[in-house]
């Protein structure tokens, strides 16, 4: 299944923040979506995800679904979302309750979400007995419960410290490793984006436009390696060279409203 | 390999410390869990001790020994309970179909654009009305029986209870909300499982509230029309100056406020224990 921006255009009154972004996510792709401040990014997946109704144009998809994906299109958000009345175990069970599968089927599906995110041992502990970290392992273990086609992810890693985000990374790109889901990674962290991304899209400063689609030259898996840092690093240069200027010009609007 | 420090880990000895200074004390409030029933005990013993003594005019005050004799006779006479049913029916009765009323406008303004433009209106120009000003004209509609007494105590609960829930409602975090609607959780699965329990903080907080409302409705309710009923034995007693009786039915009226507030704590303990 694929994911297709259409001439996506939006404005919150007489402010445009996206204009004619187009772009398709293809099955178990990996696509990135960087930016100054305020460009547009989050608002973009919002419309993506049927969040929001842009102004004009559309997302779309392409294809059918996996038949076994309950949400092909699911969020993991920057701040979690977590029901903080419920356990860790009825918060990735939430988004099955409305569907029609048994509870031993929900039990399956949840039991098999936590086991990947590492969260067995916690499931009868409320959120906020958890670190961040865990928290936002909640978030995605809630995702994968309702096995999607595409992961829809609003900057997952920035309410966390640096450590608890290489770990989380290293989990992304696991559970990404063999591409039976996609993702739209919203992120303002080119590091991440160049780790994780099959492509980059770059977008200017509002009203958000695309500059530049990057593709990654390698796989994810040869990113880990040594020889593959180099060209990272200079991948995440020539990136931040196209939207550097526009950041700063961001930052100063930002401290003048 | 890493460089290491040259600073040497310890003072020379001639160099003199000091300690810093604490500064993170207070704004920690804690409550002792006797300090308030030994303060009350001590008020209670020197008040006795005054009227014992003869320093109050026990026409005027009364000493808790006098008082404490007036409910054990009122107990034992059954007059306790005449009245303290009487109220208690009028209260339950009035605060249920006040708080379900309130419950449900409550809702409907929280998650609907119509309701809540007509409901804030309605609200906001009768909610300011003294609900006691309103019993002469509930009595002229519904008689002089229980109807309108239990009418006053569920309208001043029903205003007080909607606005909580739909404040309630209000605040229920808009990211969850969202979040649930990107699993395609139907609405009524949005309003049972997120927004009921994300409101529940202010509900409750508004029960103690209109618990307290309703003994005051009760109370000023039967004072203008009642025979029976704790409100109505208050009045008896004050026009008779049998101030220990007068007494007596305030601090019962005290213990059941105390009762109910019991009562809400628990809930809030069983059903806020994720807060």
């Amino acid at each position: 299944m694929d994911l297709i921006a259409n001439h996506i255009t939006h404005r919150f009154g007489d402010l445009a923040v996206l204009d004619d972004i187009s772009f398709t996510v293809g099955a178990g792709e990996v696509v990135a979506i960087v930016g100054p401040s305020g460009c547009g990014k989050s608002t973009l997946l919002s419309i993506l995800g049927g969040l929001m109704q842009p102004t004009s144009g559309a997302p779309e998809l392409r294809g059918a679904p996996p038949a076994d994906s309950l949400n092909p299109l699911t969020f993991v958000f920057q701040d979690f979302a977590l029901l903080p009345w419920a356990t860790v175990e009825e918060n990735v069970e939430f988004p099955l309750l409305h569907t029609q599968l048994s509870a031993t089927q929900r039990r399956a599906l949840v039991d098999d979400a936590l086991r990947r995110t590492g969260l067995t041992d916690f499931r009868a502990t409320y959120p906020k007995q958890l670190s961040g970290g865990m928290r936002q392992r909640v978030g995605i273990s809630r995702a994968l419960a309702v096995k999607p086609a595409i992961l829809l992810m609003d900057e997952p890693l920035s309410a966390l410290d640096s450590q608890t985000r290489e770990l989380l990374m290293e989990d992304f790109v696991r559970l990404l490793a063999d591409g039976g889901m996609g993702a739209v990674y919203v992120t303002h962290n080119l590091e991440e984006a160049a780790r994780l991304a099959d492509r980059i899209v770059v977008l200017s400063r509002r009203p958000g436009r695309i500059r530049e689609v990057v593709t990654v030259p390698m796989t994810r898996a040869a990113r880990g390696e040594a020889a593959a840092r180099e060209k990272l690093l200079s991948l995440q240069n020539q990136i931040w060279s196209l939207i550097r200027n526009e950041a700063i010009d961001a930052e100063r609007e930002v401290q003048h409203a | 390999m890493l460089d290491r420090s040259s600073v040497p880990e310890t003072l020379a000895k001639d160099e003199a410390t000091r300690r810093v200074r604490f500064r993170g004390a207070g704004f920690v409030p804690a409550s002792s869990r006797f300090g308030g029933w030994i303060a009350l005990a001590l008020v209670i013993a020197i008040w006795q001790a005054a009227g014992s003594a003869g320093l109050v005019n026990p026409l005027f005050l009364p000493a808790p020994s006098a008082i404490a004799r007036a409910i054990y006779e009122l107990a034992m006479s059954g007059a306790l309970w005449q009245h303290l049913s009487a109220s208690l029916l009028r209260i339950g009765v009035g605060w249920l179909l006040g708080t379900a009323a309130g419950v449900a406008v409550g809702f409907a303004i929280g998650l609907s654009r119509l309701a809540r433009s007509v409901g804030i209106t309605f609200i906001s120009a009768l909610f300011p009305i003294p609900k006691i000003a309103l019993l002469p004209l509930l009595i002229l509609w519904l008689g002089i029986g229980e109807e309108p007494k239990i009418a006053t105590i569920a309208l001043g609960v029903f205003f007080s209870t909607a606005i909580s829930v739909y404040s309630g409602v209000d605040a229920v975090p808009r990211n969850l909300i969202r979040m649930a609607q990107s699993f395609n959780v139907p609405f009524t699965t949005i309003v049972r499982k997120v927004i009921w329990p994300g409101a529940l903080p202010a509900i409750l907080a508004g029960f103690r509230i209109t618990a307290s409302v309703a003994l005051l409705l009760v109370v000023s309710a039967e004072m203008i029309g009642a025979q029976y009923g704790i409100g109505a034995f208050v009045l008896q007693a004050g026009n008779l100056m049998q101030t220990d009786q007068l007494l007596a039915g305030v601090v019962i009226l005290s213990v059941f406020g105390l009762a109910v507030g019991k009562v809400i704590g628990w809930l809030e303990t069983r059903l806020l224990h994720w807060r």
